[in-house]
């Protein structure tokens, strides 16, 4: 008797010790944080309020009639409707170009691919080139067809779709990676006995590829959702969010929300929405939908 | 396809042209072959990018490091030791890869002022030492490797960590390799948590060199050092791409199927 329970002592010690190196950062900086963010976005804490005064859900009503949030939260929406079905869908034919690909793969592949690979500060820099007005290539190419000038990062009603592009540019890519693995994966007896049965291109790609990849779309829609909320960096570069907020995202409003403006009650406040609606959209893939999907 | 391919390398391909352009031939519409390497010299001159280099590779480096071992530890008791409450911690685990901590830049913020490591190396590492993405993609690995061989290895006599050394480490050598592409491209590219944390040259990583190197150069007129300033940032981890490709891209893919 003894003996099991001192096994089982040394068996709980090692299990935690092994864990704790990582318990311990995980705890410093993903817990510690949500709770502190949770508590401290029920204060009203800002430059005109040096002692921080206890406002219970203040700060989230107060987020409800900010036009500057609601503005940014729509753009975000905007911004995810934008991006996550274009760039899947360009994923999915780009990885059924550089599945079927015999000659060039590689060089399709890496051509694909490589926006990833270059940071998105460097992104913005190259696109904020290419967009720029009088030097830019989109410039030289609208100088042969019209002698107006065009400035689509300039204008309220252009600057989101142009953003949207350069993220399909960078992301597609990325996507394609996973289809490719999950159309590796789907067995090839499949696809031959369509071919011998004489079954159409088009009929394969509906009643065998598409279904047998959903697992992997579902993947990739999580990913590409939750990058939606995530990709910031550009605007640092390219927009500042401007003009008028046309292009701010969330996480760039709770940046300047919480250092330049140095709201800290707003800032935890938005922080805690879209630690919610992560966990929202992440959990989607970990319980209940996935499975369906997969055996369905 | 291929149209498409190119119409993907364009943007790119603009970049490198106008980085080794002369500034006037580059800005203007006419047409010529010359080029010149005076952008580079120009920038390398005006920021301090070899300080950079060394403090990305520091950086990434570290963070790497760090995060083999604690990954190592973390997925070996995910995947082999039964201890109470796993299934429980476990889930604790994903709500990293759910919440990461660039979105948490804020509270992270005032955790770390709380430490006293703003404006630190050790600082811009400390939140990514654990990495639960790291942590799954492993135990899956260490998993799939036959319960026997750690059985025979006891039998001899090999303690627990000695064969987690010995067996485990090495036969998912494949694995590791991938994490490593994925977690040092990551943080090579990271920017925002860098940006709020440091605020002098010698903790500054390339991203945020380039963007404050790019800012300060506000009228339009530099765009050819902007552009030789931005490959200076992409190349190392482009060219390492180039040539790695088929690793590079079977890593991505990997982590993806897994995750």
């Amino acid at each position: 008797m003894n003996t099991v329970w001192s096994e089982r002592l040394k068996r709980n010690s090692l299990g935690w010790g092994l864990l704790l190196p990582s318990l311990l950062i995980l705890g410093l900086f993903t817990y510690y944080p949500i709770f502190k963010t949770t508590w401290l976005s029920l204060f009203r804490m800002d430059l005109s309020t040096p002692v921080p005064v206890f406002n219970g859900l203040g700060n989230y009503a107060a987020l409800l009639e900010d036009p500057v949030f609601l503005k940014v939260f729509i753009n975000n929406i905007w911004f995810g409707l934008g991006t996550v079905p274009t760039s899947m869908a360009l994923a999915f034919v780009m990885a059924l170009f550089a599945d079927k690909a015999i000659r060039g793969k590689g060089f399709i592949r890496v051509a694909y691919f490589y926006p990833n690979m270059i940071p998105m500060i460097a992104v913005a820099n190259i696109w904020l080139f290419l967009y720029t007005p009088k030097f830019g290539l989109l410039a030289h190419v609208a100088s042969w067809f019209s002698e107006q000038e065009v400035s689509l990062l300039g204008q309220p009603g252009t600057v989101m779709g142009a953003l949207i592009v350069m993220i399909i540019w960078k992301e597609a890519g990325y996507f394609m990676l996973f289809y490719l693995a999950a159309l590796q994966q789907i067995p090839k007896d499949l696809y031959e006995s369509a071919s011998v049965d004489g079954v159409g291109m088009w009929k394969v790609l509906w009643r065998i590829t598409i279904p047998l990849t959903m697992p992997t779309s579902l993947f990739v829609a999580i990913v590409a959702i939750t990058n939606a909320f995530k990709l910031v960096d550009h605007l640092w570069i390219m927009t500042k969010g401007g003009p008028d907020n046309a292009s701010s995202l969330l996480l760039y409003y709770i940046y300047e929300t919480a250092f330049s403006y140095n709201d800290q009650g707003m800032g935890a406040a938005m922080t805690v929405v879209l630690v919610i609606l992560l966990l929202i959209v992440s959990s989607l893939q970990f319980f209940g939908w996935d499975r369906k999907i997969h055996y369905e | 396809m291929y149209i498409l391919g190119l119409l993907w390398l364009i943007p790119m391909a603009w970049v490198v042209w106008t980085a080794f352009r002369p500034k006037d031939a580059a800005l203007g519409f006419h047409w010529s072959l010359e080029w010149t390497l005076d952008n580079f010299i120009t920038v390398w001159q005006e920021a301090p990018f070899g300080q950079y280099y060394l403090t990305t590779l520091i950086l990434t480096g570290g963070v790497l490091c760090v995060q083999l071992l604690s990954l190592t530890l973390a997925a070996y008791a995910f995947a082999r030791v039964r201890f109470a409450g796993r299934d429980l911690v476990f889930i604790l685990f994903l709500v990293q890869i759910m919440v990461p901590p660039d979105v948490l830049i804020f509270s992270n913020y005032h955790v770390l002022k709380e430490l006293g490591l703003l404006d630190t190396k050790l600082g811009v590492m400390l939140p990514y030492f654990a990495s639960s993405f790291g942590i799954f993609l492993l135990r899956q690995a260490f998993k799939q490797l036959p319960y026997e061989l750690e059985e025979a290895a006891r039998v001899e006599g090999c303690s627990r960590l000695g064969l987690l050394w010995r067996i485990y480490v090495p036969l998912s050598r494949p694995v590791y390799l991938s994490f490593a592409v994925v977690s040092f491209s990551y943080h090579w590219n990271n920017f925002l948590w860098p940006l709020v944390v440091t605020n002098s040259v010698e903790n500054r990583p390339l991203t945020v060199g380039l963007a404050l190197f790019a800012k300060s150069t506000e009228s339009g007129g530099q765009w050819t050092e902007v552009c030789a300033a931005t490959l200076l940032v992409v190349a190392p981890i482009f060219i390492g791409f180039l040539i790695f490709q088929r690793q590079f891209i079977s890593s991505f893919m990997h982590s993806g199927i897994k995750g």
